[in-house]
């Protein structure tokens, strides 16, 4: 039997980590001599203060929710995918690829195409991490931290010598054709004549990432191949037993995983940029890590996480204008939640656990 | 190329090499102890950091290198704490550490500097400069003009900082520690089985933190090496993943002292001989003959076993054979030499792919190719007492 009841586990455990994460980097703040609960403020208000702070916020959240829904997949396997990274930006490879080299004559078959492309192309760059840790069993996190370098260097090498234009000075490939432009928020509400969300890249994406996270849902508690790859992550012996092939379970696994880190790129590449830049994933791929761990890798802590995220991403971003706070501080805080609710869960959960613990000897 | 360039690169590779070997060291301690530490590289910055700031700060780079060594070590204590003391996750840790240190640095920076994330820069006493040693010779010219030995001496053997040195003794030094004295027993038998130990009657926790501690220490020497001998100060993400370079050097090495100088001193020399040619041509013959035999090799092996590898390999092999094949056609299109006359003109090696070379050989290291690459058994597992 758990020692903590449901609800403290899956809401009191990561909110006592997100507050410790939350006071130190405001200790760190008011260190650099700048006033926390005015940082605070003006984060806050960046971030939810007007419809276009919110797009913002949820354009990020957008990529984190795929993102941390790429970790999660994994981490249920009992795999961590560190390539989250290297992953989109392949994602993003793909988009490029169909967007600059198919005609697609509208939004709605970019759409589909694009994500079918950056899906595939993200999981075939985890498939040889996958493979490797698979048959071989060499640790799937420092291949796929290799892969990430691996990544970067194939998309440099790309967009400097093959994508770019003719004549352009900057490493990126040429924009996509008008007819593939992804509705923002501001098209939308425009269609119901509501004024809102001025410039902020949020787009329809934002509903694609949400079915994902159903899709996602129903994947691992509803269906055999989710049970199946949750009994690999609890055990592998006992997997082995009930008849589950870990070779072909941590193939799909992670090729799940890969696919849904690809995915993103129909956010920041195809909805947002509409061409391939350098560096255009931003470290989003990582942020999925604080991601899925804040969110206890269920697609609905994952959505919340991921907007408390962007909305980090958003406040940080309007941080760095307004004060003297550079915008790496947004860097601080990911570090901080990963580190209480990644490596220091015991820590919060211990003193947890004795007080449930002594709760219930004294009411039974 | 004659005998001078060949020591420049020598020389250009021993300073590549020494951040890696000190931080390749480094890992060794602590994932022979059984602590799997992935925040290499963010203990360097930090160490990278702190150093050039109190060098700056006191004018002394000793005072820098130990307050570089006590930000690296105080980042070992954290993974300490919690992957040994609070039994966490190593590499969720570790990813935590390198996010912090990316992040505190710049942030530190900009509140006491207000440079844009950069220390103000280091000159004098607040840097390590060579050492010239006895007779050698300190300008170029006349180096140019010496005899190949006197070359060697003055490039190659003398005019390094006191760090460099410090790194190439740490290489034995390990190797005594970990397999000459009791404690390095004991370490290495904590990483490969702790129950052992602990019957023994060792205290598993004590040696662990030990051997982080160790790490710390290392770590910090490494990143004092790039801000206050290397560069002239600190700048943002100056590390440029060294710290998971020198990751790779170690499963390279597969997690013994010399084999990670070997390592490191050929990751080095990727990066000098990338720092030096930057135009690296090869014969397009040679470039498609690489990747098809790669892709048949590939399919060779992979027919041999499941339908798995068929995929995986097989696709592998498909992608390097179309590009082997886009070379050779856009080869064709641009010449009038033919379609087979293309072949013989060269190519240009793209930076990029040496640059990724560690990255790529640790992979096919790790892949099992040339001996498999096996960590200590207990490497990543937390240690519980009583189960």
């Amino acid at each position: 039997m758990d020692v903590m009841p449901r609800w403290a586990e899956v809401v009191l455990v990561p909110l006592i980590s997100l507050i410790l994460a939350l006071a130190l980097s405001m200790v760190v703040i008011a260190a650099i001599g700048e006033d926390p609960f005015n940082a605070l403020k003006i984060m806050v208000n960046a971030a939810l203060g007007s419809t276009q702070g919110i797009g913002y916020t949820l354009y990020y959240a957008t990529n984190f929710i795929f993102t941390g829904l790429a970790v999660a997949v994994a981490f249920h396997a009992r795999l961590f995918n560190i390539g989250g990274e290297g992953q989109a930006m392949l994602g993003g490879l793909g988009v490029a690829t169909v967007c600059l080299y198919l005609p697609l004559p509208h939004w709605t078959i970019a759409l589909v195409v694009a994500t079918l492309a950056s899906a595939v192309f993200g999981a075939a760059w985890a498939a040889i991490p996958a493979y490797l840790q698979a048959r071989r069993g060499s640790h799937i996190v420092i291949t796929t931290i290799m892969f990430n370098f691996i990544a970067a260097g194939v998309l440099i090498y790309l967009l400097r010598e093959v994508m770019k234009p003719e004549g352009s000075m900057e490493p990126s490939s040429p924009k996509f054709a008008e007819s593939t432009h992804l509705p923002s928020f501001y098209d939308m509400a425009q269609m119901f004549g509501w004024e809102a969300f001025a410039s902020a890249p949020a787009n329809i994406t934002f509903f694609v990432a949400l079915i994902a996270c159903y899709l996602i849902y129903l994947l691992i508690w509803h269906t055999r191949l989710g049970y199946e790859i949750r009994a690999l992550g609890h055990s592998e012996t006992a997997a082995k037993y009930a008849g589950i092939d870990p070779v072909k379970l941590t193939m799909i696994a992670m090729l799940i995983s890969g696919g849904l880190a690809g995915m993103m790129a129909i956010n920041n590449v195809l909805g947002e940029a509409e061409r391939l830049v350098l560096n255009a994933t931003e470290g989003a791929g990582f942020i999925g890590i604080a991601v899925a761990l804040m969110g206890r890798n269920h697609p609905v802590g994952i959505i919340i996480a991921a907007i408390l995220f962007g909305m980090l991403y958003q406040g940080g971003a309007v941080l760095a204008q307004d004060t003297k706070i550079p915008v790496q501080m947004v860097i601080v805080i990911q570090a901080l939640v990963i580190m209480f609710t990644g490596a220091l869960d015991n820590m919060v959960r211990a003193p947890l656990e004795r007080f449930f613990l002594s709760t219930r000897r004294k009411a039974s | 190329m004659d005998f001078y360039t060949i020591v420049q690169l020598a020389d250009a590779t021993l300073r590549m090499a020494i951040p890696l070997l000190l931080a390749c060291l480094a890992g060794l301690f602590s994932e022979r102890a059984g602590i799997f530490d992935i925040g290499l590289e963010g203990k360097m910055l930090a160490a990278a950091f702190l150093s050039a700031a109190v060098s700056f700060a006191t004018g002394s780079v000793w005072i820098g290198l130990l307050a570089g060594i006590g930000a690296s070590l105080s980042l070992s204590l954290i993974h300490g704490i919690a992957s040994i003391t609070f039994r966490g996750n190593q590499l969720i840790s570790g990813v935590a550490i390198n996010f912090l240190a990316a992040g505190l640095t710049v942030v530190i920076a900009e509140g006491w500097f207000r440079q844009g994330g950069r220390t103000p820069s280091l000159s004098g006493a607040a840097r390590f400069d060579g050492i010239d040693f006895p007779g050698a010779l300190t300008r170029i010219r006349d180096k140019l003009q010496a005899s190949p030995g006197m070359q060697f001496y003055s490039e190659l053997v003398s005019g390094h900082s006191i760090l460099v040195y410090i790194g190439l003794i740490a290489v034995p030094l390990s190797w005594w520690v970990l397999y000459r004295t009791r404690f390095g027993l004991r370490l290495r038998a904590v990483g490969e089985n702790p129950a052992a130990v602990d019957t023994a009657g060792i205290n598993v926790v004590q040696l662990r933190f030990a051997a982080v501690l160790i790490c710390g220490v290392l770590c910090g020497i490494a990143g004092a090496y790039l801000s206050t001998a290397v560069q002239a100060g600190f700048t943002k993400d100056m590390t440029a993943n060294r710290g998971f370079i020198a990751l790779a050097a170690l499963i390279f090495a597969k997690w013994r002292p010399w084999h990670a100088m070997g390592a490191c001193l050929l990751f080095g020399l990727f990066f000098a001989i990338d720092n030096r040619f930057q135009n690296i041509q090869l014969d397009a013959l040679w470039v498609v003959v690489i990747l098809v035999g790669i892709s048949a090799l590939l399919t060779g092996y992979a027919l041999r076993r499941d339908k798995i590898d068929v995929m995986v390999l097989g696709g592998l092999s498909a992608v390097l054979t179309v590009i082997a094949l886009m070379l050779w056609v856009s080869m064709a299109s641009g010449s009038e030499a033919g379609l087979f006359g293309s072949l013989m003109e060269t190519v240009k090696l793209p930076g990029e792919f040496i640059q990724s070379l560690p990255y790529i050989l640790t992979v096919v290291i790790l892949a099992g190719f040339g001996g498999k690459a096996v960590g200590p058994r207990a490497g990543g597992e937390p240690y519980v007492k009583e189960r």
